[in-house]
């Protein structure tokens, strides 16, 4: 459903259905990879290279994203013999990936390259703690940190929680209503054989478990890993050579920011995020409206994030995500299956590239669950949700991936099948 | 003239060349509270910034505002990451309203200061006074001490103020 014409701020949309996701590719998820975050990063884009079935030098593009934490684009290249005619290395993490995406699909209309890979690898764990213990809470606090580190509010649960207490507050949304994200994002892991954590989990154990710093009990937030992940954007006509069927992207946004974005708390209500703004580009650009996607991508570095953004996205109304989320909507066999691989609460922790390359996987109707596979080498699925089952949904034809920084900054990006 | 301090063991410090964080907390530790106060738009803004938020202009003068408001978040911190944090667990985040500009110069804003929730003197709030704090508890700004040039703002219980009951995770 679009949007009326005069919410739409984006410029014209000759870019729909124009590029698309043609390989995606990754490490395995662990806690002590063993390996360096250049050889993480190399195996993620050569196995995202072998998927799309392209060689080494049909990719001239590279993007990528870390927080001092990771290897640049150039060793990448050079140590699988791709020679660049376009990089960047940006700084950030979370809802990095769908903008990275925009930009890539930029520099390719711009005639800089042709086929633009992008990739996220990090030591979250064994080497930069995501969650800001070890060397990331020991530095000097000086500059803007005198307003926050100092007062013991740095960790990124510590630092969104007022946003999370505030929409409980402002909504009446419940504990359990927000566990139930775990709950759900644990049952789509355990049909993953690659999830870092495949056990299911209920709301009981959710809210057994101890609190970190309220509202967020310990299984309220997502797991550290290390890992590297990569997504292949080239024009959908030469996306038409690839293994696969297209991902093509419908429209895409940009960290998109609240007013006063790294004060937005100084801006209220402080229970909305960014993705209010960030719809008014999303659906006129996808030229489609929540109502007609199959599958989300909501991040879900914290259950609340999922819930905060699903709400301000519009897939329900402004205060009933608490319902939206606990009533059977976002499970696999639900009307709108969300974070069907586990997501960060589970699968993994990339900064939100894992969730693009399980949407590109939905839309090829090829999953990788434990589903038996035919003489044709592709999975036959059986839409049995059971544990150890099947996560495909059926009819996959429209998905929706919401990236999140903080509440006050997101990204999106909405693709569908070919 | 740069300053550098130590804070719960954490180590602090104010550039030189970071004019506007200096002057607001030289006024902090006179245990005075002080924000930029726009020459154009006349608003007040938090934390210390080179522009106006709303106007772009760059002048602006430092006026004594009134540390007093209402509690619009918070979070009670159990698991502390930073090790200075570790001994005072649990303790509160707050997010406070102050009571001077609320609701300008649109419906939703406010001039919302951090602080941690702290005894009359500046020192972190033991636990039963963590447990009393919620959101809409009506709070008055202390001060932290530092060094010379460096003291932080903080919040306490208003005990002089009418106190709704305030609301608190899980107990509503």
């Amino acid at each position: 459903m679009p949007l009326p014409a005069e919410m739409d701020t984006s410029s014209p949309k000759h870019l729909r259905d124009k590029y698309a996701i043609i390989g995606v590719g990754e490490t395995s998820y662990t806690r002590g990879s063993g390996r360096t975050t250049r050889a993480l990063g190399t195996w993620a884009v050569r196995n995202a290279i072998e998927d799309a079935g392209l060689k080494p030098s049909d990719v001239d593009g590279m993007l990528s994203y870390q927080s001092g934490d990771s290897t640049f684009a150039p060793f990448i290249a050079g140590d699988l013999g791709i020679r660049l005619n376009f990089y960047m290395d940006v700084f950030g993490g979370g809802s990095s990936t769908e903008a990275l995406i925009g930009m890539a699909m930029g520099v390719i209309e711009a005639g800089m390259c042709k086929t633009v890979v992008l990739f996220r690898a990090m030591n979250g764990f064994s080497q930069v703690r995501i969650g800001g213990t070890g060397a990331r809470s020991a530095v000097p606090v000086s500059g803007d940190m005198l307003h926050s580190r100092a007062y013991g509010w740095q960790s990124a649960g510590q630092l969104f929680s007022f946003t999370f207490l505030r929409h409980m507050y402002d909504f009446g949304t419940t504990p359990a209503q927000v566990a139930a994200v775990r709950a759900a994002h644990s049952a789509h892991a355990a049909n993953n054989p690659k999830a870092y954590y495949q056990k299911r989990v209920s709301v009981e154990d959710v809210l057994a478990s101890r609190i970190i710093c309220k509202p967020l009990h310990l299984l309220d937030c997502c797991v550290e890993t290390d890992n590297a992940t990569a997504v292949i954007v080239t024009s959908a006509d030469r996306a038409r050579d690839g293994r696969h069927p297209r991902a093509l992207i419908r429209g895409v946004a940009g960290r998109v920011c609240k007013p006063r974005v790294d004060m937005h708390y100084q801006h209220g209500p402080i229970s909305t995020v960014a993705g209010k703004y960030a719809r008014e580009i999303l659906w006129p650009n996808a030229g489609v409206g929540p109502a007609d996607v199959d599958v989300t991508g909501s991040y879900d570095a914290f259950t609340f994030t999922t819930l905060l953004q699903l709400e301000d996205y519009g897939f329900c109304k402004k205060g009933e995500g608490g319902e939206y989320v606990s009533d059977g909507t976002i499970r696999l066999g639900g009307r709108r299956p969300n974070n069907t691989s586990g997501g960060h609460l589970c699968e993994g922790y990339t900064h939100g590239m894992n969730m693009v390359i399980e949407n590109v996987r939905q839309l090829r109707h090829d999953a990788d669950d434990s589903c038996p596979r035919g003489t044709d080498g592709r999975r036959r699925h059986t839409y049995d949700y059971r544990e150890g089952g099947c996560r495909q949904v059926k009819n996959c034809e429209v998905t929706a991936n919401l990236g999140w920084a903080m509440p006050g900054t997101g990204s999106a990006m909405v693709m569908r099948r070919d | 003239m740069s300053i550098k301090a130590d804070y719960l063991g954490m180590p602090l410090s104010i550039d030189e060349l970071d004019a506007e964080n200096l002057a607001y907390f030289k006024y902090c530790a006179e245990h005075d509270f002080h924000l930029q106060l726009c020459e154009s738009c006349d608003l007040l803004r938090y934390p210390p910034t080179t522009a106006c938020p709303w106007c772009m202009r760059r002048e602006a003068k430092w006026v004594p505002v009134e540390g007093r408001g209402a509690v619009h978040a918070y979070t009670e911190v159990h698991h502390a990451i930073q090790p200075a944090f570790k001994a005072f667990t649990p303790y509160l985040v707050l997010l406070v309203d102050l009571d001077r500009q609320k609701g300008r110069p649109s419906a939703e804003e406010a001039l919302r200061i951090v602080g941690n929730l702290a005894t009359p003197e500046g020192k972190l709030a033991p636990p039963d006074v963590v447990g009393r704090v919620g959101i809409g508890t009506r709070v008055r700004m202390v001060f932290s001490d530092v060094a010379p040039g460096l003291a932080l703002p903080q919040w306490t219980i208003d005990e002089t103020a009418q106190q709704p009951k305030p609301w608190r995770y899980a107990e509503a």
